[in-house]
């Protein structure tokens, strides 16, 4: 069991998130920085959906109430357990009795606490992340408060015979947690909708992250870009950011009335009549997530092709990252597992 | 006696009171102790109390009401005790 001594700012319990319902127009929520949060299960020797928590900017206090083991990961912060500072990015045990509390948060944005075992609440259609705004999974669909109880699980990876091992990450393989980041996106399917010169702008401009940026989004400020001429077709608002409704991809840019982008993220709505100019590349939505106001941001367009081999090169960097802190990580049984 | 800043724990806007018709949290020479609510920060539609993590004698805001803070910013100036 964890108790909750202080919350920080927001502090959710999420894990790979509920894949598989956006049809029903339900987002999958789920850690925001996938990579981080799964860094952190490897290195507690956990199953990788195992649910852990996100804190952003401030983390929260919790004393445990059994001996275990976690791992902090994600934005740079000081994790403290009973006032000494301990290593980020390696599994730090902890006894009962102890607290983790953190310093402030000096690079990035949100922070993973890995605990061995898992955030034990109850899984809801596959999965224990938190979608906040319908209230939804995760602990009572909510942030954490000062006095929840939390009760840590079993889902201990079963081939993990190194459970007791000290495992720390090799800094080669850190986030970079600049405070700017360029975006690889892939076009469409709306960008037909803006002139050739903002498409061009587009990928040309620097954006800041406004403060309106949370799980839900993140909206840019930049340059206004311009739609083509058109006739309205029948279903379409008459905005000329409007379109007859279509899905939303996770990573997907939307830009109502060609001001402002919003990139939309975990737990944002699935479809509707903005245009998408195009999609975020997945492996960098985690970078993405540690950005703030007033971050800069640029976009850099790629193809398909160029976007599988993104995810491909993550993916076996996963691979190389859990050969080097032995840890059982298979990916075709992760995608047997998500299907 | 040593100047000291307090940090904004959090990047957003930056607010001196708690309510727009309120005054100030601290007014000039106003002894400030640890944990004392000294501002308030809006990031992503929520409102973070900032802290005084140390004690000291308030001097000034050196960020104005509803101006925004990056993470890190000083916010208030004490003179150390």
């Amino acid at each position: 069991m964890m108790q909750i001594i202080m919350p920080g700012l927001q502090t959710l319990v999420q894990d790979s998130g509920r894949d598989g319902y956006y049809a029903l127009g339900m987002p999958p929520a789920g850690a925001l920085d996938q990579r981080s949060y799964t860094l952190g299960n490897m290195l507690v020797g956990n199953d990788s959906r195992a649910a852990g928590l996100e804190f952003a900017f401030i983390g929260p206090t919790i004393q445990f109430q059994s001996d275990t083991v976690i791992a902090v990961t994600g934005a740079e912060v000081t994790a403290l357990i009973d006032g000494e500072p301990q290593p980020m990015w390696a599994s730090v045990p902890v006894k009962n009795g102890q607290t983790l509390s953190f310093g402030p948060m000096t690079r990035g944005s949100r922070g993973y606490i890995a605990v061995r075992g898992g955030v034990d609440v109850p899984k809801l259609l596959g999965s224990r992340s938190t979608y906040q705004n319908v209230q939804f999974g995760g602990h009572m669909g909510r942030a954490l408060k000062p006095g929840d109880v939390l009760p840590i699980g079993t889902q201990i990876h079963s081939e993990d015979g190194h459970a007791d091992r000290i495992r720390e990450l090799d800094p080669k393989y850190l986030p970079s947690l600049d405070s700017g980041a360029d975006l690889a996106v892939v076009t469409g399917l709306c960008n037909y909708r803006f002139t050739p010169e903002s498409v061009q702008l587009f990928f040309e401009a620097n954006f800041t992250v406004s403060h309106e940026a949370n799980r839900t989004g993140y909206r840019l400020i930049g340059p206004a870009l311009e739609f083509v001429e058109r006739d309205v077709p029948f279903g379409a608002g008459n905005d000329p950011s409007n379109v007859v409704n279509l899905g939303y991809p996770l990573g997907s840019i939307q830009i109502p009335s060609g001001n402002e982008p919003i990139c939309l993220l975990r737990d944002a709505v699935t479809g509707g009549g903005y245009v998408t100019f195009g999609t975020i590349v997945s492996t960098d939505l985690d970078a993405l997530a540690q950005l703030k106001t007033p971050d800069t941001v640029t976009f850099t367009s790629v193809s398909i092709t160029e976007a599988h081999a993104r995810r491909r090169y993550a993916h076996n960097e996963l691979a190389q990252i859990a050969k080097s802190l032995k840890y059982p990580w298979a990916l075709e049984t992760e995608r047997e597992e998500t299907q | 006696m040593s100047t000291q800043m307090i940090a904004a724990p959090a990047p957003g806007v930056f607010w001196q009171r708690p309510a727009p018709d309120e005054e100030p949290f601290l007014t000039l020479g106003q002894e400030v102790h640890i944990g004392q609510t000294i501002g308030i920060i809006e990031i992503m539609k929520m409102f973070v109390e900032v802290q005084a993590d140390r004690d000291g004698i308030f001097k000034l805001y050196v960020i104005d009401n509803g101006e925004s803070v990056p993470m890190g910013a000083s916010l208030v100036e004490l003179e150390g005790a």
